[in-house]
């Protein structure tokens, strides 16, 4: 092992700047979870194998076990403890409540950040386009169609304030 | 947790500064684009170089021009690849090749240059490291035998790349800068039937550029081969391009298969169909003779035999879609989306 | 003794059966959820295990003064350090923590280093030196019969076989005899794994009194509190296991595992906490999953198609452990006589030792092998004698408030209205055998304990206990054992409990899985959580009721029968504008009883059956399924592609149509990925140029689990009888669904494109293979063609309920006699 030189900068994680200093190999994953006491982001294989770790980077879902750190100084990063609205809910996050999108929750966090770039992009999925936004996803509990079945009631949810505002 | 082991780290502006740091560097640094390929092979320790040269930051890898036909930037996502409206619209092969790798958030990190170089795989190579002890190694990394077929004398990893044969078929070529200069290959020529020295890129040379040339008269078309809709590599890949005169004679046909060697199969199975109409026959014989040139091995997902067995209905799916034929109930039953 | 008190039923419920958010699901999509990984405390340190890369070997020597000494490194630990063997079963003490002279699988953890970090412990793990003996390998079943030398372990049945079992309910051969037709056919089902997408973490630490603390990812916090206490030989009242909430656990959760105690034994010596969190190669190592199972299924059906009597004979791959693998041997015979009449039934069984980590307890518990046997067996029966399947099942289906030929007793049924109604829902009468060719439909059957009848340590303690606080201020806290790994454990404990009490749900605060602080529960297992927490969460919650309702009455001045609690008050039945609130009503009581609190607890009947065997295979209840799978076959290829699946369960009542939806649908799903490509299998390089015997792919890229594009869109139907032996009727739904899944995927191809699969997975190669058996004019089928001879005992002889047995054993004497007479 080399000499450890950590690596000192700022991350941009659900709005907020924050000064981290971390061991340079480590993914963006690592040093939510280690060095940003983050552990809503999941992870399942570390290998890019499964969609736990999922979060967004410009607003785009990528797999944060295989994001090197180092890479993301400057891009905005959004995670599972940035989704809510101070502790009001996501309408994806209390579609997945309600009804049944998240059993034991472990693979919850990603598809949920997942469903949000894909809603973002299109507000008004169909059931086709939700199955192939969420198939990076794994999860081994719902089924997946109460998943669907979520996203779909949280779209309806957003439609339905956004013409009311 | 599966952690990468230390590494040094550039992130260059330029290709020229990449190109740079990588001669300085030696055989020592690898380039890193998306990371989606080298970050698991790292975390298994089959690569641990000492430096990488980040590609991310370099903007000019990004760019899609036109010119005869189309050049796209090695750096460009496999999203940005199948987002583009010239892509969908002139190369649908490469479009359909691009939309089923791997998975979509790792189609949002890889990038078109990195699928191009994609690493061998194979069952007894793709683990851990404790893993790999367990079966003493093999000639890829840290043994020395083959154990695929333990007689070979070279490694049987199989390529693994979608958009590979899709471009080959295509009839793309790559550029390949280094500090010494720039040289355009042919992307068939690009690759080596040898899992270890699959690739002809130097070290020092980054692969920046796909150039495809005009596509009109040209329908192509890709179709993969795998156990799930997302996520699995193909176990067979099966691309084809045909130009056909506007009776619907084929004048040019080419015929790639992905996954049944260890580089991109370019086949000659194509000239069978030249100067004929695409009738079942014509295409039960293309497909017979693809099927005669696969190779699989036992290192993927799914029976050798079976993958074998079933190039030819592959083939057949790849040429009566082109043929005209509505193939989208197939399509949907194999690779379960809508392309 | 602890029989529910008699209430009488509810007719009308305010929680129960009504779609609702679980009471755990904003934390689940908050991010709140804590799992073990999650879990930080000051001063820990990290855990790694060196796995062994042979698959069988003793070890001669290891030399770790290298990793002892490396910069950072606080502890390592062998063999030597753990001199007590353990394991889930009293009965299979087979395991050690870390290896003490022997390795049987690659994985086996051989030695443990604690360190500042993940890292430094990974890297000193490497500087570990050890000196193994090879020692030759058995990679199968048959292997293991064929090759008694080397014993994987010295204790078991002889040679490598580690459990025999025989079972003989009615003289199974006179009845086959005298059958109209006899079927012969043999079965395999290929092992699987749960594949949780938590990988298993557990931290330990000492608390301020040097007591030891163990957060883990468990199913079975009690059972692991004792076994940990064993394991460590510390006194149980000095340890204090919590079940953190589980990311999936599907079984894969409920033994005690290598690195619960190594990091606990750490923790104690360094006096600080100690994680370890698997990765997923390691979670594949722990596996404890489906145990691949050969089977040769003999049964004898009349004319009309009823069933006369069944031989099963069943041969399992254990693994390199014990585990739970006794009672999953029971389990691949014990189930086999609920679902449908079966007059005579006769089940031998044996689990072999290999050297492959252990198989183990997997949703379904040993029951999906034989069911996917039975259920494709009748699929061919049916045909043979022109019968169509589903009618032909309807005509037997198993009845209410019976004994079975083994001696179980089945209370409520409602298999018959399950099959009516995926058969009206699929059109299954217009489309079966009449779709185009490649094209079928497939129906299948199954049913499943809800709680298995006895704990796995013997006791006549209850097997759920519940406690109840309230106070002035209103609150409730229930405190019960039970543990959350996804499936709604504490959604159901706040449902009953807030029904009872008329309050809402959320307003339930829980405290789950804790030993230190919970009455015990034995953990989610064996689909008893519904039944056995339930009945006790009632019981306690009625308790908490009577002495509320008496102290508003006497506020009211009316007597207690006319005050009802509901909606968070207690008001009058006839005038529900006069009443109190709740915890107005819990302030009076507190007055008038002090302090506030009750407890429940439950203990299923006593079984009717004596035999030495009998203890497997009761329960409370059983739930049942039925499944109508469409498939689509290409001719050319064999690819399939299951487009609908139709399923309908008799849940008894469902708690939370939401949650008990989800149970269904996420069966189906783990069931279609066995069917179609889940398997855990390994690899044996060429002999002479290597002893290695490894898992073929322990990732998530090459086990294939299915993703949304490859899952099928299901129909679900929630059957409601209620059971009177089931807490407000609510029956089990967390395994039973998966159960027919694999045989109708089996049987549709056959309707698709004529050709049988007798075995698991159901692949593509397989299917061709087939198809260019049938163009041959051979037999077209892929399975298994031969059973090896295995030396199973004379069996345990028990007459039946219908020929005037008692549901003791029949000595041969005995039965001699009785046919003399």
């Amino acid at each position: 092992m080399r000499a450890m030189q950590q690596v000192h900068l700022k991350l941009n994680v659900n709005g907020e700047e924050e000064e981290v200093s971390f061991a340079p190999y480590k993914t963006l994953l690592e040093v939510l979870r280690e060095d940003m006491n983050l552990t809503g982001t999941k992870h399942g294989c570390e290998l890019g194998e499964c969609g736990a770790c999922a979060v967004l980077v410009d607003g785009q879902p990528l797999l944060a076990c295989l994001e090197l750190a180092v890479e993301c100084e400057g891009r905005a990063i959004e995670t599972i403890e940035g989704l809510a609205n101070g502790s009001v809910l996501h309408p994806l996050q209390a579609a997945f409540a309600d009804l049944g999108g998240a059993q034991c929750g472990y693979c919850t966090p990603g598809i949920l950040m997942t469903a949000k770039a894909l809603l973002e992009a299109e507000p008004n999925p169909s059931r086709e386009r939700i199955r192939e936004a969420i198939s990076g996803n794994l999860c081994r509990c719902t089924g997946y169609q109460q998943i669907y079945e979520s996203i779909e009631e949280a779209a309806r949810r957003i439609n339905e304030a956004r013409v009311q505002a | 947790m599966m952690r990468l082991p230390w590494f040094g780290f550039h992130a260059p502006r330029t290709v020229a500064e990449a190109a740079k740091i990588l001669a300085g560097e030696g055989p020592q640094a690898m380039l890193i684009a998306g990371g989606t390929d080298l970050v698991p092979n790292m975390k298994r320790r089959h690569q641990s170089p000492q430096t990488l040269v980040s590609l991310r930051r370099v903007d000019e890898l990004k760019k899609i021009t036109n010119g005869s036909g189309l050049k796209l930037g090695a750096g460009l996502s496999l999203t940005e690849v199948i987002h583009s409206d010239k892509v969908r619209a002139g190369y649908t092969g490469l479009y359909q090749a691009a939309a089923q790798v791997a998975t979509v958030h790792l189609r949002n990190m890889g990038t078109l240059g990195g699928n191009l170089c994609l690493d061998t795989r194979c069952t007894y190579l793709n683990q851990n490291y404790e893993w790999r002890k367990a079966i003493d190694f093999c000639m890829k990394k840290d043994g020395d035998i083959c154990w695929v077929a333990t007689a070979s004398k070279r490694c049987l990893a199989v390529s693994s790349t979608d958009t590979a044969p899709a471009l080959i078929s295509l009839g793309a070529k790559v550029k390949l800068v280094s500090s010494q200069g720039e040289r355009e290959v042919l992307l068939a020529d690009l690759y080596a039937n040898d899992g270890i020295d699959y690739i002809v890129r130097r070290p020092d040379e980054i692969l920046t550029e796909v150039s495809l040339p005009d596509t009109a008269g040209w329908k192509s078309t890709y179709w993969k081969l795998r156990r799930r809709g997302a996520f699995d590599f193909p176990v067979l890949g099966v691309a084809a391009a045909i130009k056909f005169a506007p009776d619907g004679t084929v004048e040019a046909a080419r015929i790639a298969l992905g996954a049944v060697s260890s580089r991109p199969l370019a086949t000659k199975a194509g000239d069978s169909l030249i100067g004929k109409k695409l009738t079942d026959e014509a295409i039960a014989e293309a497909g017979g003779k693809a099927q005669n040139v696969a190779k699989p091995m036992d290192n993927t997902d799914l029976d050798i035999y079976w993958r074998k067995d079933v190039v030819s209905s592959f083939v057949g799916y790849a040429l009566r879609e082109l043929r005209g034929d509505d193939m989208r109930d197939t399509r949907m039953r194999i690779s379960r989306q809508a392309l | 003794m602890n029989a529910p008190e008699k209430v009488k039923p509810r007719t009308r419920f305010d929680t129960v059966g009504k779609p609702r958010r679980r009471v755990d699901g904003r934390a689940k999509v908050t991010g709140l959820t804590r799992f073990a990984d999650d879990l930080v405390l000051p001063r820990m340190v990290h855990c790694k295990l060196l796995r062994s890369p042979h698959p069988h070997a003793v070890i001669e020597a290891i030399d770790f003064s290298r990793a002892k000494d490396f910069p950072g490194v606080h502890l390592v630990l062998t063999g030597k350090d753990f001199p007590v063997s353990f394991g889930i079963l009293p009965v299979t003490q087979d395991e050690y923590p870390l290896a003490n002279e022997r390795v049987r699988y690659v994985g086996d953890p051989v030695a443990a280093v604690v360190a500042k970090d993940e890292q430094t412990a990974d890297a000193a793990l490497g500087l570990i030196e050890v000196k193994y003996r090879i020692l030759n390998t058995v990679s199968s079943a048959e292997e293991a019969l064929a090759n008694p030398e080397p014993r994987i372990h010295d204790y078991g049945e002889q040679g490598n076989i580690h459990r025999l079992q025989a079972f003989e309910f009615g003289d199974v051969d006179e009845a086959l005899a005298k059958s109209d037709h006899v079927f012969e056919d043999l079965f395999f089902f290929e092992g699987n794994t749960h594949l949780p997408l938590e990988q298993h973490a557990s931290v330990a630490a000492p608390d301020g009194e040097g007591k030891l603390t163990l957060w883990s990812s468990t199913q079975v916090p009690h059972y692991i509190h004792r076994a940990l206490s064993r394991a460590l030989r510390m006194p149980a009242q000095h340890i204090r296991v919590i079940a953190c909430p589980n990311g999936g656990g599907f079984g894969g959760k409920c033994d005690l595992h290598n690195h619960e105690i190594v990091v606990s034994r750490a923790s104690l010596i360094l006096g600080r906490p100690v994680k370890i969190c698997l990765t997923r190669e390691e979670v594949f190592y722990m596996h404890r999953g489906r145990h691949p199972v050969l089977m040769k299924m003999r049964t004898g059906v009349t004319n009309e198609g009823k069933l006369t009597g069944m031989h099963l004979q069943t041969l399992l791959d254990g693994g390199g452990y014990g585990s739970y693998g006794v009672a999953s041997t029971f389990y691949t015979g014990a189930l086999q006589t609920v679902t449908y009449e079966l007059p005579r039934y006769k089940f031998d069984a044996c689990r072999t030792f290999t050297n492959k980590p252990a198989c183990g307890p997997k949703r379904g518990h040993g029951t999906p092998q034989p069911r996917f046997g039975q259920e494709v067996q009748l699929d061919k029966i049916a045909e043979k004698l022109g019968l169509d399947p589903a009618e032909m099942r309807l005509n037997m289906v198993a009845k209410p408030d019976s004994l079975t030929a083994n001696w179980l007793k089945i209370g409520s049924i409602g298999l018959e209205e399950c099959i009516r109604q995926v058969v009206d829902h699929s059109d299954w009468k217009k489309k079966r055998a009449q779709l185009p060719p490649g094209r079928g439909l497939g129906l299948a059957c199954g049913s499943y304990l809800c709680g298995a009848g006895l704990p796995i340590y013997w006791n006549k303690m209850p097997q759920s206990g519940v406690q109840i606080l309230a106070d002035r201020s209103g609150q409730v806290t229930v405190f019960c054992g039970a543990t959350e790994i996804g499936q709604g454990s504490d959604d159901m404990l706040a449902a009953f409990v807030a029904e009872v009490l008329g309050i809402d749900a959320f307003d339930v605060r829980l405290v789950t899985g804790d030993t230190g602080l919970t009455p015990v529960d034995l953990g989610s297992y064996s689909s008893r959580v519904t039944v056995m927490m339930g009945h006790a969460a009632i019981q306690a919650a009625e308790r908490m009721r009577e002495m509320i309702v008496d102290a508003a009455s006497m506020e009211l001045e009316v007597s207690p029968e006319r005050l009802v609690m509901a909606q968070g008050r207690v008001f009058l039945s006839e005038d529900p504008s006069k009443g109190m609130t709740f915890a107005e009503a819990v302030v009076y009581a507190e007055t008038k009883y002090g302090t506030l609190g009750t407890v429940g607890s439950y203990a299923p009947p006593r079984a009717p059956g004596r035999f030495k065997g009998a203890g497997v295979g009761p329960s409370p209840a059983y739930s049942y399924t039925a499944v109508v799978v469409e498939a689509e076959v290409d001719q050319n290829t064999g690819w399939i592609h299951v487009p609908r699946i139709w399923v309908a369960h008799d849940i008894g009542r469902a708690v939370n149509p939401v949650l008990a939806r989800g149970q269904v649908e996420g069966s189906i799903y783990m069931g279609l990925g066995e069917a179609l490509m889940e398997e855990q299998v390994f690899r044996r390089l060429p002999p002479k140029m290597s002893h290695a015997l490894v898992h073929k792919f322990p990732s998530l890229l090459e086990y294939k689990s299915l993703t949304s594009l490859d899952m099928p869109e299901v129909f679900t139907y929630l059957v409601e009888d209620p059971d009177p032996n089931c807490p407000f009727g609510a029956k089990e739904v967390g395994q039973g669904p998966l159960l027919p899944v694999m045989p109708a995927v089996a049987n549709a191809v056959y309707d698709a494109v004529g050709v049988r699969i007798d075995e698991v997975p159901i692949t593509p190669d397989k299917v061709l293979r087939a198809l260019e058996r049938k163009a041959k004019g051979e037999t077209p089928r892929v399975g298994p063609d031969h059973f090896p001879k295995v030396p199973y005992p004379t069996p345990i002889y028990v007459t039946t309920p219908w020929e005037g047995g008692d549901g003791n054993e029949t000595k041969p004497a005995d039965r001699k006699q009785a046919v003399a007479s």
